[in-house]
């Protein structure tokens, strides 16, 4: 490739490619496009139209604290806690798998990844009853640890990987100082692998913070509901004639996982310093 | 076996016990590795409490006629196979499944998966401000929540909305996309939002297969679409297999997207198995009979999970 970039062959293919990359990226942006030039427009209908005047008008009517703060703390909440237990209960478990080569290695992985495979959506059913049989319907924090638990499987697995790629040569020193598994894990893997758990920790977040079906089955009470449920019973019922305070609100909620995503992705960018760790 | 560090307090035994196992004996060796899982321990518990257990409830549940309220709710009845009988003779049953199957074929295996290839490879040669372009754009639709993702394609496609106004831009017809076209449009909206991943996923592996290997294949005279398919696509097979099983069961799990863009309707011309569940569990109240379904879709997943693990074969790189 890097032989042949001058060639003008090259050069006309990748006009072609270029064009080809904006045309889909124009399709993917319209309904982009529509969530946030609707949140500025008072008239805002369901198509995509420029504003007869831009106007914040939608942000301060949904700006109430019932309406956006709450729920965005009920999601934080949540989202928060999921994805702390989950990065925890996965970097503690994937040490073992990673650095031993234990009997229950194998069955233990498979066990996970067939745990991955689980569509979580249609345990709902069944999960919603055995909430009522051990009466923790309603309760946030039984919430968080069961959406910890089905981001689990997948965050092990992750994070395995991820400390699969750091090279044991790097512990060996801290061992033949004495360091214990558990503090090699501590102070020198856990450190090297900080992108990769960035990336856990915010794919367990997202998730979570999108999550609407679950706490939308396990949660009862209004003030405990998170953004994406109050934004789908709100607008359930308004969403016809007010689609300029459902895109005004629908921005508000998205904008932390969108400022999370690019910070961990430039991150992330930054510091993947794991082979020049070894090499150096 | 330099991969396997010291144990903790290893003054206790030699260190040849790491190398020779049955010559140290079992015990100390069946200890050491119980001492080395119990890091494992809060993610079995919760593993065991939170995924196991609702397998097995759902199992147990769809004996039961169990159901939102009355005295069913309390105190529901073992019914033996009642609720299956009910399946197989439920027409809505085979119509469920069949959308499912549409659904996950059409928006994962295809949509995503080819188009995300196709990004990662085509952004892999394209001058940096357009990779940017693509990635901003597209990473964003998959990075919104859900529901947010939802009402943006329920716009979209809506019979006022951006689609049908292009449409008539250009004289064609406009087309109420949710009520006439509800699988082509909830399909569309599966792709717009979960292409980003096949595609990142894509990005990555292309990023590690080694330059000195496709510049081999260019010197050895092997063009665009050959590269692609004899050295390209056999390095990143193991990409390729992760992503569409993990495509396809995420794919398998959409609910959200479905239950706001069409509930499932018209005439549940778009009502996929999650969304089946839900209706018969929350809508009907026949907690048992959602049960039931739940328990068919899980042993769909399980059929996937099991496929594709023999595919990826865990711990033979370990």
């Amino acid at each position: 490739m890097t032989t042949s970039i001058a060639s003008p062959r090259r050069s006309v293919s990748r006009g072609v490619s270029s064009a080809v990359l904006l045309a889909i990226a124009a399709c993917f942006l319209l309904p982009l496009a529509w969530l946030l030039l609707a949140s500025l427009d008072t008239k805002a209908t369901a198509s995509l139209n420029l504003p007869a005047e831009f106007s914040l008008a939608n942000f301060s009517a949904v700006l109430t604290p019932e309406q956006t703060l709450w729920p965005l703390w009920n999601s934080f909440l949540l989202s928060a806690g999921c994805a702390v237990i989950t990065v925890l209960a996965a970097v503690l478990a994937a040490y073992p798998l990673s650095r031993y080569q234990a009997r229950y290695n194998k069955p233990f992985l498979y066990g996970v990844l067939f745990g991955t495979g689980l569509p979580i959506t249609a345990m709902m059913v069944p999960v919603y009853s055995m909430f009522v049989r051990l009466g923790q319907l309603d309760s946030v924090a039984t919430v968080a640890l069961f959406m910890a638990a089905t981001s689990l499987p997948m965050a092990i697995w992750m994070t395995k990987n991820f400390m699969d790629s750091v090279p044991v040569s790097l512990e060996e020193a801290a061992w033949i100082d004495g360091a214990s598994a558990m503090r090699a894990l501590r102070t020198v893997v856990v450190p090297l692998m900080r992108p990769g758990l960035a990336v856990v920790f915010i794919f367990v977040f997202i998730q979570a913070w999108g999550n609407f079906f679950i706490p939308f089955i396990l949660l009862l009470s209004n003030h405990k509901q998170p953004a994406a449920v109050t934004v789908f019973n709100f607008f359930g019922q308004y969403g016809s004639v007010a689609y300029g305070q459902l895109a005004a609100f629908s921005l508000l909620y998205s904008i932390p996982v969108i400022v999370l995503y690019i910070l961990v992705t430039k991150g992330i960018g930054g510091s993947f310093a794991t082979a020049g760790a070894i090499k150096g | 076996m330099t991969a396997t560090p010291t144990r903790t307090g290893g003054a206790r035994r030699p260190p040849q016990a790491a190398r020779r196992p049955a010559a140290a004996g079992r015990t100390p060796t069946a200890r050491r590795s119980l001492r080395r899982a119990v890091p494992l321990v809060p993610a079995v518990v919760l593993l065991a409490l939170f995924m196991l257990g609702p397998v097995i409830w759902s199992v147990y549940g769809s004996f039961t006629n169990a159901s939102l309220s009355g005295t069913a709710a309390s105190n529901p009845r073992f019914v033996g196979l009642d609720n299956y009988l009910a399946l197989i003779t439920d027409p809505d049953f085979p119509n469920a499944l069949w959308l499912t199957v549409v659904f996950l074929l059409l928006s994962a295996v295809i949509g995503q998966n080819f188009l995300g290839l196709g990004l990662a490879l085509l952004t892999a040669a394209a001058p940096k401000a357009v990779r940017s372009v693509v990635a901003t754009t597209v990473v964003t639709a998959w990075v919104l929540p859900e529901i947010v993702a939802a009402f943006a394609c329920y716009a979209f496609f809506s019979s006022d909305g951006t689609l049908n106004r292009m449409l008539a831009a250009v004289n064609a017809e406009p087309v109420d996309w949710l009520f006439t076209y509800p699988m082509a449009a909830v399909i569309l909206a599966n792709i717009w939002r979960g292409t980003a991943f096949s595609m990142m996923i894509y990005e990555a592996a292309l990023n590690d297969v080694a330059p000195e290997i496709t510049e081999a294949a260019v010197i050895d005279g092997a063009g665009g679409w050959k590269r692609l398919i004899y050295v390209t696509v056999p390095m990143i097979r193991n990409s390729i297999s992760t992503n569409l099983m993990l495509i396809t069961l995420q794919t398998l799990s959409v609910f959200t997207l479905i239950f706001v863009m069409t509930s499932g309707g018209p005439n549940q011309r778009s009502t996929t198995l999650p969304i089946f569940a839900y209706a018969e569990a929350f809508g009907l109240g026949k907690v048992g009979y959602g049960t039931a379904i739940a328990t068919v879709m899980l042993l769909i997943g399980a059929v996937f999970s099991i496929l594709y693990i023999r595919v990826l074969k865990p711990g033979d790189n370990s």
